[in-house]
């Protein structure tokens, strides 16, 4: 794994450090992405890349705006203004259903296990082009019976790889909200996604299953050839698992990055401390404001009301 | 006084629990089923479903001299161009807004029906009558004989309907049992869960709610006709609003979103109904009841009280409905 983790870094070696910075083989391109509720813009993003393979953590204040980017991106909420790109598509007013079956799948920031249906309906709930699905086929088993049989073997796998194959006839309601998690993170990848788009996948978990939960999204690139987005307020799971950091404050993308070079952006400490904060952190500085959990970045409350 | 004749209120209640109208509102409540039980649409115009498929397959004979068969067919797209005219508008929105245009469009369509305007078609508050005709000749019954075994006697004239309803009743059972362990079941079961979970996993969640608000639609349309048929007539004020709510006690009696629900919710609904009535009017005649208290007529009034008092003695110790999952409704709490 160092190895794949080398080279997912290598591809990023030369982009610039700044908002906006072009990648070398994006799956999402952005342009001029606005979304206002009411007076209050809670998305504005002029330029955003995102470099196909690797993994990418979404950063921000609460209230930085990348539920509602999410949202845009994955056509749950549509935008004022801006385009988007996937996967060299034009994708804009496209409805969630069909960028899921373009290969771009979310999770959401509230788990959305579909608590009566079993472990094992849910994940066989995401797999694509199922002929039983439609109304008429649906109706003669033998016309999707063996599809039905490869869909669950697939499943099956998956969730032996989560450690929730002894749930399988379980409830999904009586899973725990770390388990919810994997599953719904499973559930994901029977879609076989493109693009898997995480936000907050760790937000609840308690910490035994954290560490289980990361390792299965430091893999997805190389086990579902997935690209991985996902939003995290813990910086050292961000830095633990993230190949590039894009920090959004305010709607507005202000920095990116490697992780390293994060911390030491004016405008991230800016955006997280309060803006008028001078002297620069240097990285041990920023390690000991991590250690001591200060920039736990979720929990400082959004700071645009500043003077 | 000869006392109560508990042997004819027993005969009663069984011959009715098994009789046209218990066919006819266990294959509404299926519809309803389907709607509610499985994909989580909120139809409280059920009736106007029932009316529309009894009209589609009236009309069709009395102005286009059709033969049966395409009669029945008439009715089934009038339920489903009454299904797409609900649910177009309504079913991207929220849940409730399905909900208010369906209590208004059911009245609108017995409006409609026994208006001075449609006099011509629909024949106003009088209703429709000749198009018995040409189901009186596909029945293999004799009006005016009785047929059945034990208690469950009923006149030629209504058995074929009676038959017709329990038949295709069961055949609809058939068909959701197997949609609902299909593919096409675990996306709507899904949606009802959760839509947006759903529309992320690449479902199309509007077009599975419209397609299961068409199919419970059209399963409401034909208890319609086998109600049209048995009673040999289709008048437009039996289509009223309350209706809607017997069907919804008959599904929640059963228990939400299990096949045989309906079935045995009817049964049960209008066996209680008729028992209450029969043994009522036995105590009022036999001075049981003081008529100063109550007389006969008061008794048929009285017997919703106390289907209504059973439903709610019901909802207390059993929730979930007699075949509901106490598991499954569990889980809403967590
Ligand atoms: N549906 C909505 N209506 C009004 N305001 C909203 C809505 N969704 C989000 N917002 C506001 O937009 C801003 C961004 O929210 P969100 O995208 O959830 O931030 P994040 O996920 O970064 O914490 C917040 O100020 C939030 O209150
Ligand atoms: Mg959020």
């Amino acid at each position: 794994m160092p190895a794949e983790t080398a080279t997912r870094a290598d591809v990023l070696a030369d982009v610039p450090h700044e908002p906006g910075a072009p990648k070398p083989d994006p799956i999402v391109v952005v342009d001029g992405m606005r979304k206002a509720f009411g007076g209050l813009i809670a998305v504005d993003v002029e330029h955003l890349e995102i470099q196909r393979g690797v993994i990418t953590a979404l950063i921000g204040p609460n209230g930085a705006g990348k539920t509602t980017f999410f949202n845009l991106l994955t056509g749950f909420d549509s935008p004022d203004t801006g385009h988007a790109v996937f996967d060299g598509q034009a994708i804009d007013g496209y409805r969630p259903y069909q960028l899921a079956g373009l290969g771009m799948v979310r999770t959401f920031q509230l788990t959305k296990s579909l608590t009566k249906l079993s472990v094992i309906e849910n994940m066989k709930l995401g797999a694509k082009g199922q002929r039983g699905e439609r109304f008429l086929p649906s109706l003669f088993t033998p016309l999707w019976r063996r599809q039905e049989e490869e869909i669950e073997e697939r499943a099956m796998e998956l969730l032996r790889r989560f450690q929730l194959d002894h749930m399988r006839d379980e409830y999904a309601g009586t899973l725990s909200g770390g388990q919810r998690k994997l599953l719904e993170m499973a559930r994901a990848l029977m879609v076989e996604p493109k693009l898997i788009m995480l936000d907050e996948p760790m937000a609840g978990v308690n910490p035994a299953l954290t560490q289980s939960l990361l390792e299965h999204v430091k893999r997805l690139p190389a086990e579902e050839g997935a690209t991985v987005v996902f939003v995290e307020h813990d910086m050292d799971v961000v830095r633990d698992i993230s190949d590039w950091v894009v920090v959004m404050a305010e709607g507005k993308i202000i920095a990116e990055g490697p992780h390293s070079s994060i911390g030491q952006n004016q405008a991230v400490i800016d955006a997280y401390l309060g803006a008028h904060h001078d002297a620069p952190l240097d990285p041990e500085q920023e390690d000991e404001w991590l250690r001591e959990d200060r920039l736990e970045l979720g929990d400082v409350p959004p700071l645009r009301e500043e003077p | 006084m000869t006392g109560i004749d508990w042997g004819f209120i027993l005969n009663q209640t069984l011959a009715r629990s098994l009789d046209l109208n218990a066919a006819v509102y266990a294959l509404a409540a299926v519809g309803l089923n389907v709607h509610f039980g499985y994909a989580g649409l909120l139809n409280f115009g059920q009736v106007g479903f029932v009316a529309v498929g009894a009209y589609g397959m009236g009309l069709a004979i009395t102005l286009w001299q059709t033969g049966p068969f395409v009669a029945v067919l008439m009715g089934i797209g009038f339920a489903v161009v009454f299904a797409l005219l609900l649910g177009i508008p309504t079913l991207r929105l929220r849940a409730d807004y399905l909900a208010i245009v369906t209590i208004a469009a059911a009245e609108i369509v017995r409006l409609l029906a026994r208006s001075t305007a449609l006099r011509n078609v629909t024949r106003g508050a009088e209703g429709l009558n000749e198009f018995i005709g040409p189901f009186r000749e596909l029945s293999p019954f004799n009006p005016s004989l009785l047929y059945g075994i034990g208690p469950f006697q009923y006149r030629g004239s209504q058995f074929f309907a009676i038959v017709i309803g329990w038949v295709v009743t069961l055949l609809t059972l058939l068909l959701v049992w197997q949609l609902m362990r299909s593919p096409w079941g675990r996306v709507v079961k899904a949606i009802r869960e959760d839509e947006d979970a759903a529309r992320a996993l690449g479902k199309n969640a509007y077009w599975y709610k419209l397609q299961a608000l068409i199919l419970g639609g059209v399963i409401g349309g034909l208890a319609g006709m086998v109600l049209a048929i048995g009673n040999a007539t289709i008048q437009p004020d039996f289509f009223v609003a309350p209706l809607t709510f017997f069907f919804w006690l008959v599904l929640i009696l059963g228990g939400v979103g299990r096949v045989w629900s309906p079935v045995v919710g009817s049964i049960i609904f209008w066996a209680l109904i008729t028992f209450v009535r029969n043994l009522g009017r036995a105590m009022v005649n036999e001075g049981l009841i003081p008529t100063s208290i109550m007389d006969t007529s008061q008794v048929d009034q009285i017997q919703f009280w106390i289907v209504g008092v059973a439903l709610a003695l019901l909802m207390v110790f059993r929730p979930q409905g007699i075949f509901g999952s106490r598991e499954e409704m569990a889980l809403d709490a967590r």
